[in-house]
């Protein structure tokens, strides 16, 4: 692929590109150079580019591919594996961040397309000094989730949630998070940690 | 152990901080140096044979680092039984790669390169042709005459009879599993067209007890009905990606696992390794639900790549590799004929069922069906006849409660209709039914007697579950509309399998005055990875806060632990904790006669002491003594009833301070079993077919409570994995292609928080099985079918039973039969 493709790098090209690679789809947002080749980028379309993103309250600077989604920059570049992948196709959620104050699936955010916002991750949510987030601290009173895989979604989506609306009801809360999959489904758990999280909130 | 201050309390478990932080890492959160990336080439075909590879592209691309391919992967591998004989293995069994490929989206290479981009262009270079064969992706299909079959060689697994063994001689090896093309005539398929499940031959499973003609003579209603279920995908949050690296002659491997000891054994036989040259590191897993109870045999592939690189592998899967290769629940056909008395009493039961069990060993939760039926509902006579059926569809495994979930969908329905026909209350048929005590299940063994389980106490959850969720008030409201809304209630028993015997316990009292626990458990979110040492506090009567939990790696010198999966682990390592506690306190009271003069027995171990007449020592104090006193006191002996595994950590720990290490040999009278009983209100719309459920309970007879919050979590998570099964979760396949059609989560809807019921709640009976110290039994299992039944008995009390004969009851099945007067759904068809 030349440079100039390379310019017009577009969303439909990526899909095209993600479809052509069949069932490899989520392969298309690696560039994890862990060893260079004199150089040259290994394939196509791994040019990278340097530029600096505000995640948790810090400037990181960081080389990017324009394909390259938040959630591959934020686990393989940044080191905060503390969001996960769980469908890498916005279907479960397990990759919310805040963008903005906005809960979004990082999976099905294009990293370059952030420069400027403000990114908080779950890593970002504790105060400086270890003091848990009011909705962190709600599951751990409430002994909230199973396996945990989907938490770090659940409670982003959550704060960012309660945001706008921070006395929201049972059902509205669960409205809120209906984009986020639990397959311990301990839903009825994780309602309850992330209703007294919003009271923690209130109450702060 | 009556008074409890840690056993039946809730209390925060030492990995939630790190889960709620993003620091707790998972198998994908590793790194190594000079990691390598893996991708797969998937079989886009359901059955076919490679005719030819072409690697050359590929491996001339720089970044490529290795491919592999089947015939870099070992031999199956015989293996030898606790008794000592040899299994010897199938020739046919799962290789993790393939150049038959027996489903759509098979393995059948990996390669290996710098990054995932490099990988996959990688994979777009080979070149590889197929020869597509001949598919079925429905079990009757393939029974059916010239019907295909899944394998070139035939449709069903059986099992050539073991010779007997000679006098004097060791038995002899039973010989390998085999394949046969079975067929069933025409005739016998005259009954599909009127929709019950035809009844031809079955190789294996079957049994039989009691006098069924004579129960069926007698009965005052007889039934006679077909059921089928989904296939349903375990898929876990988190996908079974791993990592690998070779160090000095061991392999490690990072994976995502529900068991941690235990599956170093998997990888050893995989890989073709000696068990002490495997070190397996899973300290939190993204959920299994019996996927991953030893890991995935997937994991050879990154571990073989890295030898061939020598370079770390990293092998991520995607949520549709993992729909291919992450193991799913068979489906069941099933037909149940059932006689009852007039006072709903079962009185003759002949069960038939089908499971539709994938290319490879390991759907055959038929078995478990008869087991649980048998147990749950005690017909006075009973037979059954089982047979797993290949299909070209992903390979089935364990999923929560396997066979038994399946079973209860299916019958719990046959006793709802039973109840309205009779006029009998559902709640009151149930307990009629009901197992107590030590009550006998399956058909007999060789000796010609019935297993019997160690307690029952299901008529007990009834009574609890019939006063909490006010039954009787409600009824009144089951079965009425209001505008276009249906009313309906439901119960549902449930129960399965709920503990093992015979594992280690290990921990050290260290000078500092803490227990250190050494965990083998794995961390797949039960919680049973700290629970179970609850007991340990309790029994020495230590604050938990000076309790320190190791897991989550075997090089951290751990003790024999059972698989977590089919609920072992709360009742199995409950024990072994008991047994290793009362190891401590009799080491304790040894010392302190030792240091302190009298005998061991006037001494008392509580309040971080052991005091006596002669004056206490501290926990500190006392290990300080072992460590003087050096043999069984600080590990440098172990006994010798311990497993080789634990003997090995003993002599890694010993010398730091009061070692203590069990093994569970308390005795057990019967075959532990828990209990789950759903309750359930739905709400169906009956103009557009939408049902919601309203209200939900669950109550458990799983002994004694360990852990309140944990056990609710499992109650109700699995409950509502059940209720998935019954509103929305399934497969569909291209019948003409024999593709799948729904691989990604909005196509094969698990239950989302808008799908939970409106609300929720959960008791115990909390009556400790009297075969185990601690009381304790497993609990994962039971409710998933709980669940199921529990809703779909009450979309049936809302709209008819005959709106459904098959999983899920989804909106469009209950308008069409709502509108055509009559039930439309074709019955039989596997996964549409």
């Amino acid at each position: 692929m030349t440079e100039d493709r390379l310019k017009n790098a577009s969303r439909r090209q990526f899909i095209k590109g993600v479809i052509a690679a069949g069932a490899v789809v989520s392969s298309s947002a690696y560039l994890f150079r862990s060893i260079p080749l004199s150089g040259q980028p290994t394939a196509a379309g791994s040019v990278e580019r340097l530029m600096t993103l505000n995640v948790n309250g810090q400037q990181r600077r960081v080389d990017v591919m324009r394909q390259e989604t938040l959630a591959m920059t934020l686990r393989y570049k940044l080191g905060l594996t503390g969001t996960k992948i769980g469908c890498d196709r916005s279907e479960c959620g397990a990759c919310t961040v805040l963008i903005d104050d906005v809960p979004r699936y990082s999976c099905s955010v294009l990293t370059h397309s952030v420069r400027g916002r403000r990114i908080v991750t779950i890593e970002g949510l504790a105060a400086g000094d270890g003091t848990l987030h009011p909705v962190q601290q709600a599951v751990v009173d409430e002994q909230g989730f199973q396996c945990a895989f989907c938490m770090p979604g659940f409670v982003m989506a959550t704060v960012g949630y309660l945001k706008s609306n921070p006395s929201p009801t049972r059902e509205e809360l669960a409205h809120a998070v209906s984009g986020n999959l639990c397959r311990c489904q301990d839903y009825n758990k994780i309602l309850t940690a992330m209703m007294r999280g919003a009271e923690l909130m209130r109450r702060a | 152990m009556a008074e409890h201050k840690y056993i039946g309390q809730n209390y925060t478990t030492p990995d939630l901080v790190a889960k709620v932080t993003g620091r707790a890492k998972y198998a994908e959160d590793f790194r190594a140096e000079g990691m390598l990336f893996t991708k797969l080439l998937l079989s886009p075909m359901p059955h076919a044979r490679v005719i030819r590879i072409d690697t050359s592209a590929a491996q001339a691309m720089p970044g490529v680092k290795a491919i592999l391919t089947v015939d870099d992967m070992p031999e199956p591998a015989d293996s030898v039984d606790d008794a000592g004989r040899v299994i010897r293995a199938n020739t046919r069994a799962e290789r993790a790669l393939t150049n038959e490929p027996l489903y759509e989206g098979e393995p059948i290479l990996a390669v290996a390169a710098v990054d995932e981009f490099t990988a996959a262009e990688a994979i777009e270079k080979i070149q590889i042709e197929f020869e597509p064969l001949p598919f079925a992706v429905d079990p009757l299909v393939s029974l059916r005459p010239g019907g295909p079959t899944a394998r070139t060689d035939g449709n069903v697994w059986f099992r050539p009879p073991t010779p007997p063994a000679q006098p004097g001689q060791p038995p002899p090896p039973q010989p390998p599993i085999d394949v046969k093309d079975l067929k069933w005539t025409e005739e016998q398929f005259a009954e599909a067209e009127a929709g019950r499940l035809p009844m031809g031959e079955v190789l294996a499973d079957q049994w039989e007890y009691g006098d069924l003609d004579a129960g069926f003579t007698q009965a005052a209603l007889v039934l006679d009905e077909t059921y089928v279920t989904s296939n349903t995908s375990n898929q876990p949050m988190e996908t079974r990606t791993a990592m690998a690296y070779w160090q000095n002659g061991k392999v490690y491997v990072h994976c995502s696992t529900q068991s941690t000891v235990q599956t170093v054994a998997g990888i050893s036989r995989w890989l073709g390794v000696p068990q002490t040259d495997v070190v397996v590191i899973s300290e939190y897993t993204g959920g299994g639900f019996g996927s991953k109870i030893t890991s995935a045999i997937s994991l050879v592939i990154p571990a073989l790549l890295s030898k061939k690189a020598n370079a770390p592998v990293m092998m991520r899967i995607t949520r549709e590799e993992e729909q291919y290769i992450g193991r799913a629940r068979p489906s069941l056909h099933a037909r149940i004929k059932a006689g009852f008395s007039k006072d709903g009493r079962l009185l003759a039961l002949d069960f038939f069922g089908l499971s539709e069990s994938g290319p490879y060993e390991g759907g055959n939760d038929h078995n478990a069906t008869g087991r649980i039926v048998s147990l749950l509902y005690q017909p006075v006579a009973m037979r059954f006849r089982g047979m797993g059926v290949m299909t070209n569809t992903p390979p089935r495994g364990p999923q929560r409660s396997p066979g038994g979930a399946q079973g209860v969908a299916v019958m719990e329905p046959v006793m709802s209709i039973a109840a309205d026909r009779l006029g009998i209350d559902q709640v009151a048929i149930r307990r009629i039914n009901a197992p107590e005590g030590k009550a006998p299940f399956n058909g007999p063994n060789p000796q010609g007697v019935r297993p019997h389980v160690t307690s029952a106490f299901v008529k007990e959850a009834l009574d609890k579950g019939k006063a909490l969720f006010r039954w009787e008030a409600r009824k009144a409201r089951g079965g009425t509309r209001v505008g276009s809304k249906a009313y309906g209630l439901g119960v549902a028993v449930a129960a399965y399998s709920g503990g093992s015997v015979g594992f280690d316990g290990l921990f050290v009292i260290k000078p500092d005055g803490k227990v250190y626990i050494q965990s083998g458990i794995g961390n797949l979110g039960t919680e049973s990875v700290s629970d179970v040492h609850r007991v340990v506090a309790e029994v020495l009567d230590v604050p938990w806060e000076k309790c320190e939990i190791t897991w989550g790696s075997t090089s951290k010198h751990l003790p024999w632990t059972c698989v977590s999966g089919g609920s072992q682990t709360a009742h199995a390592m409950t024990r072994a904790a008991y047994a290793t506690a009362m190891d401590a306190r009799t080491k304790l009271q040894e010392i302190a006669a030792r240091t302190l003069g009298g005998s061991p027995a006037s001494y008392r171990v509580a309040g971080e002491r052991v005091a006596g007449p002669g004056g206490s020592l501290t926990l500190a104090q006392a290990a300080q003594k072992a460590i003087e006193l050096g043999g069984k006191y600080d590990g440098h002996e172990a006994p010798e009833t311990v497993n080789v595994f634990t003997k090995r950590s003993v002599a890694a720990l010993a010398g730091q301070g009061l070692l203590a290490v069990a093994r569970d040999v308390y005795p057990r009278d019967g075959v532990t079993h828990s209990y789950t009983i759903g309750f359930a209100e739905v709400e169906v719309d009956v103009e557009t077919g939408h049902y919601r459920v309203l209200d939900y309970l669950a109550v458990a007879d799983v002994g004694t409570v360990l852990h309140p919050r944990s056990l609710g979590g499992q109650l109700l998570g699995g409950s509502l994995q059940g209720i998935g099964h019954a509103m929305g979760q399934k497969w569909v396949y291209d019948q003409q292609y024999g593709v799948p059609l729904a691989k990604r989560f909005y196509q094969t809807r698990p239950a989302t928080i808008l799908d939970a019921p409106v609300h929720m709640e959960w008791a115990a009976v909390d009556i400790a099985d009297p075969e185990t110290p601690v009381g304790v039994r497993g609990v994962g299992e039971p409710p998933v079918g709980a669940g199921w039944a529990a809703v779909a008995n009450a979309v049936a009390d809302a709209v008819g039973h005959d709106v459904f004969r098959r999983f899920p009851v989804t909106g469009d099945m209950i308008l069409t039969s709502l509108a055509n007067g009559r039930r439309v759904t074709d019955p039989l068809t596997a996964n549409i």
